[in-house]
């Protein structure tokens, strides 16, 4: 699905990405780690064409990323941060979207699952960091694409939204999507994903499934295996 | 692009500076027409307002507006678009919508007052097209200033010094050099100095077209020479539409390579 050669990005003096080479299955469930700063937010924005990497080389389907824009249309993301442009209602940023991108969209069933139906005529900058994030995730859902990335899409959801979050999760890759996600809730992670992908300093450190890092770090719980990379890479 | 025009644009007509805008200059038109009771004399009035406020807007609106659309323009970034259509596509909306603010505000109060029945006709529409051009220029120039610099402040600052050099500092340059060269023959320095300001180069088009050139003396005589020919005036339109085209160039070039 997407396949990544040797990718650099350096902003300014900082080297973020050095190198990276990365290749995702068909289908399931990826989830991207790494400690702050270790690149995760560049890479995915690498990927949607945001980010404008120095030196190497993204294809997703086997057509390349560079200077192209139509691709984005097979690809679902949600950012790590919900800014809404904040005099838009809910309601009217939803069709816009839907407006620009042409698509048949599935946004009512996305807002009656998330409960957002009381949220649609309020003005976005009125929202709270949870129905916001909610929003998020309804635009980013809606088109129901191949490829879906999602940018820490745990944060400020209450338990009940973060279940039924799960759930839709599960059922997108039971449609044999390709799911990328960065996360710090790590039951989170163990309990979706099918890959795990380590970043550390800017390359791949470790890239398997969860099985697999338990048995390389020697640790039952799946925390400590991840605690265990970090610091016997003093990072 | 046309999507993004038009959300650019219903954004704008939302917002409040857009009507206060509109309503100054329906002020000042209604004011300098109805109470003046002379049209080539409110003509020069407005010109002088035109030429110094029009920059001054354009660069402010254009900086805020970019500075302030930052969410939405991140929104569209992950979306099947063009970058380039983003960019543009806001950079008309802001250019297109204080046009019009410019030319209903004043359009309107002249129309009452019987334009289309004067022969100040041409007059009224070079001073409207020069102040589009203006609109046009300064919000590009602002475009650029805001993509290149991520701090507002920074960006403020240098768009209101851009502003402010182009407006005030120019001409001041310009008249000291006049001064400390006046032992030379001047008139082709001071034609193409002032071909490079786009607000001197809007001001002569209009004065002339006034035919109150006489005031300017024996430069004006050379300036009414060159620019009353076909090629004066295809040279400063051209000039005029340089000053649009490069910054817009610029605004593709920068957006391709930034990252979000």
């Amino acid at each position: 699905m997407v396949n990544i050669t040797n990718l650099h990005k350096k902003f300014g003096p900082l080297v973020v990405l050095n190198g990276l080479n990365l290749k995702t299955p068909e289908s399931g469930i990826v989830a991207v780690l790494g400690p702050n700063g270790s690149g995760k937010t560049t890479l995915i924005k690498s990927i949607l064409g945001m980010v404008v990497p120095q030196k190497g080389e993204i294809q997703i389907n086997g057509e390349r990323v560079k200077k192209h824009w139509n691709y984005r249309k097979n690809i679902d993301y949600l950012p790590q941060i919900a800014n809404f442009p904040g005099n838009l209602k809910v309601q009217e940023l939803i069709d816009m979207i839907k407006d620009l991108r042409g698509k048949e969209a599935r946004d009512q069933e996305l807002i009656d699952l998330f409960k957002l139906e009381p949220f649609l005529e309020k003005k976005l900058s009125n929202l709270s960091g949870g129905s916001k994030q909610k929003v998020n995730l309804v635009l980013c859902f809606m088109f129901d694409s191949p490829l879906i990335i999602l940018d820490e899409p745990t944060s400020g959801l209450d338990p009940v939204s973060l279940i039924r979050l799960r759930k839709l999760i599960q059922r997108e890759k039971e449609k044999g999507k390709t799911i990328l996600i960065t996360s710090h809730i790590m039951n989170f992670v163990e309990e979706i994903s099918d890959r795990i992908v380590f970043l550390l300093e800017g390359q791949i450190y470790f890239n398997g499934t969860v099985e697999e890092l338990k048995t390389s770090t020697d640790e039952k719980d799946f925390e400590h295996a991840i605690a265990n990379i970090l610091t016997e890479n003093h990072a | 692009m046309l999507k993004i025009l038009k959300y650019s644009f219903y954004d704008l007509s939302r917002s409040l500076w857009s009507y206060v805008y509109f309503f100054f200059y329906l002020l000042l038109g209604v004011v300098l027409l109805f109470l003046n009771n002379d049209l080539s004399n409110a003509v020069i009035t407005l010109m002088n307002v035109i030429i110094i406020l029009v920059p001054l807007i354009g660069t402010i609106f254009g900086v805020m507006y970019f500075y302030n659309s930052r969410e939405f323009t991140e929104l569209l970034l992950a979306q099947p678009v063009r970058r380039s259509s983003i960019f543009l596509g806001q950079y008309l909306g802001v250019a297109i919508s204080l046009s019009a603010s410019l030319i209903l505000g004043l359009g309107l109060p002249f129309v009452i007052y019987g334009i289309f029945q004067s022969g100040a006709i041409w007059d009224f529409a070079s001073l409207l097209i020069s102040g589009v051009f203006l609109t046009f220029i300064f919000t590009a120039l602002a475009f650029n200033i805001a993509l290149s610099h991520e701090n507002k402040i920074k960006g403020f600052g240098l768009a209101i010094l851009l502003w402010l050099f182009l407006a005030v500092v120019y001409d001041g340059l310009f008249l000291l050099s006049l001064v400390y060269f006046q032992d030379y023959p001047l008139d082709k320095f001071s034609l193409v100095a002032s071909m490079l300001n786009p607000i001197d180069l809007s001001r002569i088009l209009i004065l002339l077209k006034l035919d109150i050139s006489a005031l300017l003396g024996y430069t004006g005589a050379v300036f009414k020479q060159f620019f009353g020919t076909g090629l004066g005036a295809f040279t400063s339109i051209a000039v005029l539409t340089l000053w649009v085209i490069l910054p817009v160039w610029r605004i593709k070039y920068i957006s391709a390579k930034k990252d979000f």
